[in-house]
């Protein structure tokens, strides 16, 4: 049985994990959101072999990797997909050099050790302020997804939105770190999305299975688990991709 | 007269491409300037330009307080987006800090029904989805309203219709309308001013001198059946 402090943080992760999925999902980033979070591994291995703490140093690795997305978005033409899956893939195998035995598979898919009290706070925070812009810049983000011409006549600052969202993205990713891993965060953010994808028919319909999935997965993950004597974040993401088959059998007509 | 918008000097260049070079026009508040010229002579690179997506040089001034709507030509949405008509206007709404009757109105403007609004937008026909892009453009209050061919893909009496209600709205708000067309028999009847794009030079009039046989000719560089209702005959 999980301590409650941990199960609020979980769940606040997988609320704005299903935020930001939802916005992800409609943005065609599939692939590349499943990417950017791999890049969280170098700065655990960096942050590993330096002393210090493995999610600062994913949160910092992150924050140089969504920077750069931003950056080739706006400057090129050539698809961001193919820069992306190099770029991340290398990023993967760089981690994977530094870090290594249990603490490489502690980064890649979580692991059971307790969050200490100014861990959890900054999650706590961090979760909030996720969960604060996806529901303040919602219409900005839904109206430059359809068309960046169509949000910059609205008087959406198209690139500041896309670049926060990049960053709520990012933090989304290094706060799932400790539950699920940096391989397995990236499905929390987007296997539920996409089973919302294949029912909702409006956004609020897709943002709410979207966090129901999400919330449903983690909590199902971290009270099954230690009656199964596994670890809870493979465990949900399992259980996530149970829903999203199911729900192709569902989904709506279109 | 107050100008709507000057632009000065105007060129945009792609690599080595020079796409527009030198254009110098202005729009007059309250009228009606139509863009026509051959696929490639750079129509939507000018309305890009004018909105700021695009890099350019020289000078595009917008009269002070411009609201731009904008209906751009072609929007590749997918069909099992879960967004609502209502979604989308909801989110301009939300952006633009209009009460949500507004929606209800736009709607109306349009002639497009709530319960087309409230199904998905990529599952909308392209008359429809055009309606919509043309209430998203209204919502707002718009000062100016950019429409890069606003009927294409849509049936000859929905091309009717679609001019009609610009003449329409445009009385009611007295915006300005800068509208790309290939339709030069309803440019003939709705522009104040025409402007011709092509790779050779631009020219700027009123229709009855613009579109003439011999300039049609030049600009796209073949015979192109258009009949002027100075002698009476509407046809494309």
């Amino acid at each position: 049985m999980p301590a409650t402090s941990t199960l609020v943080l979980a769940v606040l992760m997988a609320v704005a994990a299903g935020l930001v999925g939802s916005v992800a999902v409609m943005r065609r980033m599939t692939l590349a959101s499943d990417a950017i979070s791999h890049v969280a591994l170098p700065g655990v291995g960096l942050a590993l072999i330096l002393h210090f703490n493995p999610v600062l140093g994913a949160l910092a690795a992150l924050l140089v990797g969504t920077l750069l997305v931003w950056l080739v978005e706006r400057q090129t033409r050539i698809p961001t997909e193919a820069i992306i899956g190099v770029v991340f893939s290398a990023a993967l195998a760089v981690g994977s050099m530094m870090a290594s035995g249990e603490e490489l598979i502690d980064a890649l898919f979580g692991g059971a050790q307790a969050l200490g009290r100014v861990e959890l706070l900054l999650g706590i925070v961090g979760a909030l302020l996720v969960i604060a812009f996806m529901l303040w810049a919602r219409s900005e983000l839904v109206i430059a997804l359809v068309s960046q011409d169509l949000a910059r006549t609205s008087g959406v600052k198209v690139e500041r939105v896309n670049l926060i969202f990049l960053l709520g993205f990012a933090l989304t990713v290094a706060l799932g770190l400790r539950f699920l891993g940096v391989l397995l965060m990236g499905s929390l953010i987007i296997i539920p999305a996409a089973t919302a994808k294949q029912l909702a028919r409006s956004l609020g319909g897709m943002q709410a299975i979207a966090v129901g999935i999400a919330v449903g997965v983690t909590l199902a993950g971290a009270f099954a688990a230690p009656a199964l004597h596994l670890e809870a974040g493979p465990v949900s993401i399992v259980l996530a991709a149970m829903v999203f088959f199911v729900s192709l059998l569902l989904r709506r007509p279109a | 007269m107050t100008a709507a918008l000057e632009v000065r000097n105007l060129s945009v260049t792609f690599g080595r491409d020079r796409v527009l070079r030198d254009l110098s026009f202005s729009v007059d508040a309250g009228k009606t300037l139509a863009i026509i010229g051959p696929n490639g002579a750079g129509k939507t690179v000018l309305f890009r330009a004018l909105i700021g997506a695009l890099p350019y040089e020289g000078e595009v001034v917008w009269a002070p307080g411009t609201r731009i709507g904008y209906v751009p030509q072609k929007l590749d949405i997918e069909r099992d987006l879960p967004l609502t008509g209502y979604d989308f206007l909801g989110a301009k709404a939300h952006v633009t800090g209009d009460a949500p009757e507004e929606i209800a109105r736009v709607l109306a403007a349009v002639s497009l029904d709530a319960e087309v609004a409230a199904r998905p937008i990529g599952t909308l026909s392209g008359g429809q989805f055009q309606r919509l892009l043309v209430a998203f453009a209204l919502m707002g209050r718009p000062t100016v309203l950019l429409f890069d061919e606003p009927t294409a893909g849509v049936d000859q009496p929905g091309e009717e219709s679609i001019y009609a209600l610009f003449r329409d709205l445009q009385r009611a708000h007295g915006f300005s309308l800068l509208l790309i067309s290939h339709e030069l028999t309803l440019v003939y009847r709705y522009a104040d001013t025409v402007l011709c794009l092509s790779r050779s030079e631009a020219c700027i009039g009123p229709p009855i001198e613009v579109l003439t046989t011999q300039r049609l000719q030049e600009m796209y560089g073949t015979e192109v059946k258009f009949h002027d209702h100075a002698h009476g005959n509407a046809g494309h």
